[in-house]
């Protein structure tokens, strides 16, 4: 089936163009020198004395640094990698050989889309999965539902993938770069105006905050994955880079489950009809 | 001198396919009707009205910007139509099902340059939906075929202009497809590999396949095309057959002596236009039934005629000639 195919390709492609060997060796010196970060730091706190309380505290915050950083390396680099596959195929003419076989346009788009998704899944579970494993060998510490949190920073790699390739149905390969990656900056900054209003009681800058993440949901989900990791004392704190003034609620989730269902099908409707 | 009733070189033949095209030879290989395409307010195909028989070479001519490509790409179903219809091999042009029987070598073919030749042409044989062990039959078949034997190991980016025309012909004719649309084939090709590209050609029209030919390499179609259509402003201003030879587009040159005035004189019974240069003579005959008119006339008249040469209008004296002056540019 041409799906697979496709699927296939976009797999063999990021293995031949070396993209997916930099993007997990990229991984592994993070992994490195995340893991001798938390070395040095569960070492520090040895050498003095820390009730066990706030040392656990700590410690798990520096997971949550490392959760972020998982996050932001995997959401990047899904964007990177396929923010030229629709659009650059269409510029430069190779979608022609493919677009004129046997095969439905829709299958080659959710082909490729399937290939990136495959890729983002073992991203997140390497990077995610090392972190983890980090902060249990290393530091001592388990993230709350570790589960959940790793589907949700999945789920934010799916959606802004879905909607990167939407965009570059439409648009060329730097504009739909711009178009992402500005999206996701205005859920970032949305997102940080809303746990600022939470934490001050300004129900007008929440509101600032919820609209950027209706605008873009993709912030939302990787607030909500940090709210599910989190130890019931942490999501207590009322303000902090991690701390949940103002969490997402379920409803923003499904919201982007939502989101990402209407812009696949913007997507495949668009492709379908578009000159070639 | 005059178009074949049935022209199918395949009725020679006796395989199965060819006794399956046999079967359908009376339809059309491609018919469009007022195909239409407008861009904004630029209208890129004005009214295509196309009918190609089935085992044909087709050579669609038209200077640049004349609406070749998306014409092409329309009956491709890579470009929706603005109006009219357009059917290839009997199903609309946007059917995907159909898709399996035609090949197309897309303008300056490109593909992804981290495969190699081998590769490249296992992709497309699956992408048309080829059984594995069919593929890798027919993959080396065609990479001796298109000259590229030696670089089957070799990734596209290594390739030159020339080898990538070649391995897109390939990738083209991977399925054995009824219907080929070849758009500029030969750009970027060395004589040599013209040459290949016209005996591929040659050999499709063997096994009773379509070529649809998208060129302005007049010379190349003039050799290789059975019919051809030119298109002007997006529109199909003529056709012609160049297996016949029509009146008006043939003159015949005369190598004689003892020319008399008289003589030339009494040709205008024939012929609209006489040119006499020392031994030479041309005519241009008003029919073509008329040249043993003409000899008898020479003949009788105490002429010595050495050579009588009937000579068509070169396709570019046509295109010339069809396009006038302004040529698109």
């Amino acid at each position: 089936m041409g799906l697979w195919i496709m699927a296939g390709v976009t797999f063999h492609e990021a293995a031949r163009k070396k993209i997916l060997w930099m993007a997990l060796l990229a991984g592994v010196a993070f992994l490195t020198l995340f893991g001798t970060g938390m070395h040095f730091q569960v070492k520090d706190f040895n050498a003095r004395t820390i009730p066990p309380f706030i040392r656990y505290q700590a410690i798990s915050g520096m997971l949550q640094v490392g959760f972020y950083a998982v996050d932001l390396l995997a959401v990047v680099i899904t964007v990177l990698t396929s923010v030229d596959t629709i659009s650059g195929e269409i510029n430069s003419g190779t979608i022609q050989a493919i677009a004129t076989k046997p095969i439905p346009r829709w299958q080659v788009l959710i082909g490729k889309w399937t290939g990136f998704i495959g890729m983002a899944a073992a991203y997140v579970t390497v990077m995610f999965g090392g972190v983890v494993a980090v902060g249990y060998w290393i530091g001592g510490v388990v993230p709350q539902n570790p589960v959940r949190g790793a589907l949700l920073i999945f789920l934010e790699c799916i959606l802004v993938l879905t909607v990167t390739f939407m965009s570059g149905t439409w648009f060329s390969t730097l504009t739909n770069g711009v178009i992402v990656l500005g999206l996701h900056g205005l859920a970032f900054i949305g997102g940080w105006i809303e746990q600022i209003g939470g934490f001050t009681h300004s129900p007008r800058l929440v509101t600032i905050g919820i609209i950027s993440s209706l605008i873009m949901p993709s912030e939302s989900v990787w607030r909500r994955a940090v709210f599910e990791m989190q130890s019931p004392v942490t999501r207590s704190l009322p303000f902090g880079p991690f701390s949940n003034a103002s969490a997402p609620s379920l409803a923003m989730i499904g919201y982007a489950g939502v989101y990402l269902l209407v812009a696949l099908a913007l997507a495949v409707y668009h492709f379908h009809r578009r000159d070639l | 001198m005059e178009t074949p009733s049935r022209p199918w070189p395949w009725r020679t033949h006796s395989t199965n396919t060819r006794r399956r095209f046999l079967d359908q030879a009376d339809s059309l290989a491609i018919q469009t009707q007022n195909l239409r395409k407008v861009y904004g307010s630029k209208v890129a195909v004005r009214n295509l009205s196309l009918a190609v028989r089935r085992g044909e070479i087709f050579g669609f001519l038209g200077p640049n910007g004349a609406g070749k490509s998306t014409s092409v790409k329309m009956l491709l179903g890579l470009v929706k139509p603005s109006g009219g219809r357009a059917d290839v091999l009997g199903a609309p042009s946007s059917a995907v099902a159909v898709r399996r029987r035609i090949g197309f070598l897309p303008e300056d073919f490109r593909f992804y340059d981290w495969l190699t030749a081998t590769e490249l042409l296992e992709l497309h044989g699956r992408l048309c939906g080829m059984e594995r062990a069919r593929v890798r039959d027919r993959v080396p078949v065609l990479l001796e075929m298109v000259g590229l034997g030696p670089h089957r190991g070799k990734r596209l980016r290594e390739f030159s202009k020339g080898m990538l025309q070649r391995i897109g012909l390939a990738q083209a004719l991977i399925h054995e497809p009824e219907l080929i649309f070849l758009d500029e084939p030969t750009s970027g090709l060395d004589p040599m590999g013209r040459r290949l590209v016209r005996d591929v050609i040659r050999a499709q029209r063997e096994r009773g396949a379509t070529v649809f030919l998208n060129s302005h390499q007049l010379g190349e179609v003039e050799i290789t095309c059975d019919q051809v259509a030119f298109i002007k402003n997006g529109e199909v201003v003529a056709g012609r057959d160049l297996r016949a030879q029509p009146d008006g587009e043939v003159r015949v040159l005369v190598r004689a002596r003892k020319l008399s005035a008289e003589v030339i004189a009494g040709l205008a019974t024939w012929s609209t236009s006489t040119h006499l240069d020392g031994e030479r003579m041309s005519i241009a005959p008003r029919s073509t039934s008329d040249f043993p008119d003409i000899l008898r006339h020479l003949i009788a008249s105490g002429v010595d005629v050495y050579e009588f040469t009937p000579e068509r209008l070169s396709l570019e004296d046509l295109f010339m000639k069809i396009m006038g002056e302004d040529r698109g540019l």
